[in-house]
């Protein structure tokens, strides 16, 4: 296990650099966008006076650099600061709408990732007949649409019309689980529509690739089912490439669903991110940046680690 | 006829019937379905408002980023919960004029340069603390004052001095101001205990309800304000307010049933939601307007006949049937409509392609003409400029079209550029208007108007306590403007807004939207 501790090692200590890296270039980035958070702030009832007020008090008259650096060093701390705008405490709000964020995306993991990988191995099993047909046809259309329509029309079907699920999914502190998870089920099969044609068509992919390997059809030859060969010896044997298109669907649920935030109401990061970008809010956006950044390359490591981990030549190497 | 229609309304009042089996039956007796639609909301209106319940509602351009402080307020959802905490000294009356509220009475010097507004007594905070004229006196110097970041300075500017009288807030001005009293009708300027000068984001006011939970850009939760004073508001036990951006969201949320009130019905999808079971689409008409503005100090705008000529190349009626899709009325060149109390109308200008080529022509002005606009300087902005482009050409313009992204807008292009698409919610007064958008000195004047005989007519009319004096002086001021400034005002857009008819109490105001905002606060649950 000498390698794959290195290996971890070695990756944290790349992510962190990357980390930087990605802290600097969101702050170059909010400083080239027009106009500047005073202004976003006021935005039509701005005066001079009023501006030169707001300025001031946010201390953005200060230099970029120095404001990048006092940040920094707050951050390091774990003090993300207070937001320009409303002068809340960032941490605070930021763990609120990130618990909200995870929750969404855990919920649609649950469904999508099982439900994935078994019509994976469905369609290996009948490949090329109907079912095979079926599952690409339904699940290709569905990563066909955009998220936003596909919002809609559950919105119109389950909401508005039956009325069964409520169209709002404002969830808050305090609410009973129960209630929340009601509330979250629409968005959930939104996103779970959304990723379930990646993850599928890749478990396909995969497998149908080893399934092409002499050990294959010794299992074949000695008499197992085939569901049983395809579950017991070529699964196993896939599941780098798995793990990997799974990590990155999972990496979209929790950083790129602000469609689907915005659609269904639902208060998570995207949602706060996007309200601050307007406004210019570098240190939330800086924050939220650098949470995004960090389920992304984690998520990332995560996979190649199982990867290395589920392949017997990298885990003894010689 | 008449008992058995009071019958049966009375029985919609109370739910035992729904709105539609009411409008069957009521025709069956004669009446026609407007008429019928009438008569039940009236019947709603004479009913008692009930007490108790939790009224949602679902507003737009609420935003993770809104401060609770009431200087900081810019959008309708911060707006509708600072009016649901706090209370201003006066506020527009629902049909006009002005309703006392903090202030009792109000009395100028007869120059209109000193104005006295008597505090009302006996009434408290949320806090419990007792409101005095010294807690006025400080709202207004928290947001008047050199330090301040409120988006009320504009209006408070040219006070000379504030002070607290015998228990009255006494203000002197630089100069005279008949209007002084709307203007202190504004949002910003909540009353708050030593004028919020210790925690301004206290939310602490004399308002009906107070702040029981709040999370910025999603949900606000308020429960009854113990020493609330006022009983023509606050009937809910509980109101909840839901910041909803995405206009499908709010209207499937109206239209299941989820919340009882939202606003900024998109006019395209009206009437659909008109049609939907129990949701009544409210139509208002207001001072906001869209506009086509050029800047009249810079070529090729600063020739009288090129602006004349964009004025008489655009179709107003046109604007109003597929841009607001009749939810609106045409606009005249001048910001100015029937909602402000001092209004006569001037003559209205046509579409008029042929009038539009001669002038073009008379400009000597060669060449396309280029107008910049996005989609988020008002709904349907590139549609509308579209239009402008169909209308122009019948007159021989060429008008080009430059799209421009709506992130950096309002800082980049809107009083900035020399010809853009924008909007103006309006103001209380034709003087707020004026001052704060064509006035020579004005911070915004964003058609760079400089008009001496303008200017001269605004501030006498500042100083003129005469009604029918200063109507002939606005009428006079809105006939320069229209004539002569760089203001293209093709329509007024209505407030769009949808009730449940699982509450009453809607009544069509002055101001802005959702009933002035104040609908969470008035209307009530029924049954």
């Amino acid at each position: 296990m000498g390698l794959a501790t290195r290996l971890v090692v070695q990756r944290l200590a790349l992510g962190l650099l990357l980390l930087l890296a990605v802290s600097v270039l969101i702050f170059a980035g909010t400083q080239i966008l027009p106009g500047d958070v005073a202004q976003s702030i006021l935005g039509q009832s701005a005066t001079p006076e009023a501006l030169e007020n707001l300025r001031r008090d946010m201390g953005l008259n200060e230099p970029a650099v120095t404001r990048y650096f006092t940040w920094l060093g707050g951050a390091l701390t774990g003090d993300l600061g207070t937001a320009l705008t409303s002068g809340a405490d960032i941490s605070e709000a930021i763990g609120a709408r990130l618990g909200n964020t995870l929750f969404l995306a855990g919920v649609a993991a649950v469904i999508a990732i099982p439900l994935a990988i078994l019509l994976g191995l469905i369609a290996v099993r009948f490949r090329e007949r109907w079912p095979d047909k079926l599952i690409s046809g339904v699940t290709l259309a569905s990563i066909s649409l955009p998220e936003f329509f596909i919002g809609y029309v559950l919105i119109l079907i389950f909401a508005v019309k039956l009325r069964w699920l409520p169209p709002l999914a404002t969830v808050y502190d305090g609410m009973p689980f129960g209630e929340r998870l009601t509330l979250v089920l629409l968005p959930a099969i939104t996103l779970t529509m959304v990723v379930l044609a990646h993850m599928m068509r890749m478990t396909r992919a995969a497998i149908l690739n080893v399934m092409q390997s002499a050990y294959i059809e010794t299992a074949e030859l000695k008499g197992l089912s085939g569901f049983q060969v395809i579950a017991r010896h070529a699964f196993p044997n896939a599941i780098a490439p798995i793990v990997n298109v799974v990590m990155l669907n999972l990496a979209y649920l929790i950083v790129g669903v602000v469609v689907v935030e915005v659609v269904f109401a639902y208060p998570g990061m995207g949602q706060y991110l996007v309200d601050h970008v307007s406004k210019r809010d570098v240190p939330v956006v800086q924050a939220s940046g650098l949470i995004f950044a960090a389920v992304y390359i984690g998520l990332n490591m995560v996979a190649d680690i199982v990867s290395i981990l589920a392949n017997p030549r990298l885990r003894h190497p010689k | 006829m008449s008992k058995e229609l009071d019958y049966l309304a009375s029985r919609v009042i109370q739910r035992k019937m729904n709105r539609r089996s009411f409008l069957g039956r009521a025709s069956a007796l004669g009446l026609s379905a407007t008429a019928a639609g009438t008569f039940l909301s009236n019947a709603a209106h004479a009913a008692e408002p009930v007490k108790g319940g939790t009224i949602k509602v679902a507003l737009s351009g609420g935003s993770a980023t809104d401060s609770l402080d009431p200087a900081l307020s810019t959008n309708t959802t911060m707006s509708s919960i600072t009016r649901l905490w706090g209370q201003p000294l006066l506020e527009l009356g629902e049909t006009g004029g002005l309703d006392p509220i903090i202030a009792e009475e109000f009395s100028s010097s007869p120059d209109a340069r000193v104005w006295t507004f008597k505090i009302r007594k006996g009434i408290s905070f949320s806090n419990g603390q007792p409101l005095t004229a010294e807690d006025v006196l400080a709202t207004m110097e928290r947001h008047a004052g050199e330090e301040s970041k409120s988006g009320a300075l504009g209006l408070l500017r040219g006070i000379k001095d504030m002070r607290v009288e015998d228990g009255a807030f006494v203000v002197e001005l630089d100069g005279p101001n008949a209007d002084l009293p709307y203007l202190l009708t504004d949002y910003h300027l909540m009353i708050q205990p030593n004028g919020g000068k210790d925690n301004p984001t206290a939310a602490i006011g004399t308002g009906p309800y107070v702040i029981k939970d709040h999370e910025a850009g999603v949900r606000t939760v308020f429960e009854r304000n113990p020493h609330a004073w006022l009983d023509t508001m606050g009937h809910a036990d509980t109101i909840e307010i839901l910041a909803i951006n995405d206009d499908t969201a709010r209207m499937s949320a109206i239209q299941s049933g989820q919340v009882h009130i939202a606003n900024r019905v998109p006019p395209k999808i009206a009437g659909l939601i008109s049609r939907a079971p129990g949701v009544e689409v409210r139509s208002t008409a207001g001072p906001g307007h869209y506009v086509f503005i050029m800047h009249a100090n810079t070529a090729p705008f600063d020739n009288k006949d090129l602006r004349m000529a964009l004025k008489y190349g655009i179709n107003r009626q046109e604007m109003v049937d597929k841009i607001l899709f009749g939810y609106g009325s045409v606009g005249n060149d001048t910001p100015i409509n029937a909602s402000y109390p001092l209004f006569t109308p001037t003559e209205q200008r046509e579409y008029d392609p042929e009038k539009a080529a001669a002038f073009f022509k008379a400009s000597g002005h060669e060449g396309p003409i280029l107008l910049r606009t996005s989609d988020n300087s008002f709904p349907g902005a590139p549609d509308a400029s579209a239009l402008f482009q169909q209308s122009l050409k019948g007159a021989g313009i060429d008008l080009e079209i430059k799209r421009e992204p709506n992130d950096g807008y309002w800082s980049e292009v809107w009083n900035n550029k020399p010809f853009s698409t924008s909007y103006w919610s309006g103001r209380a007064t034709q003087d707020a208007m004026f001052s704060t958008a064509y006035l020579s000195t004005a911070d915004w004047n964003d058609t760079r108007f400089f008009n001496e005989q303008f200017d001269q007519l605004l501030f006498a009319a500042r100083a003129e306590l005469n009604e029918a004096t200063r109507t002939q002086m606005y009428a006079d001021m809105s006939t320069i403007l229209r004539d002569e400034g760089g203001l293209i005002g093709p329509m007024f857009n209505d407030f769009i807004d949808a009730t449940s008819d699982k509450v009453a109490g809607w009544r069509d105001t002055k101001g802005f939207d959702v009933m002035n905002n104040y609908a969470p606060a008035k209307m009530w649950l029924v049954g």
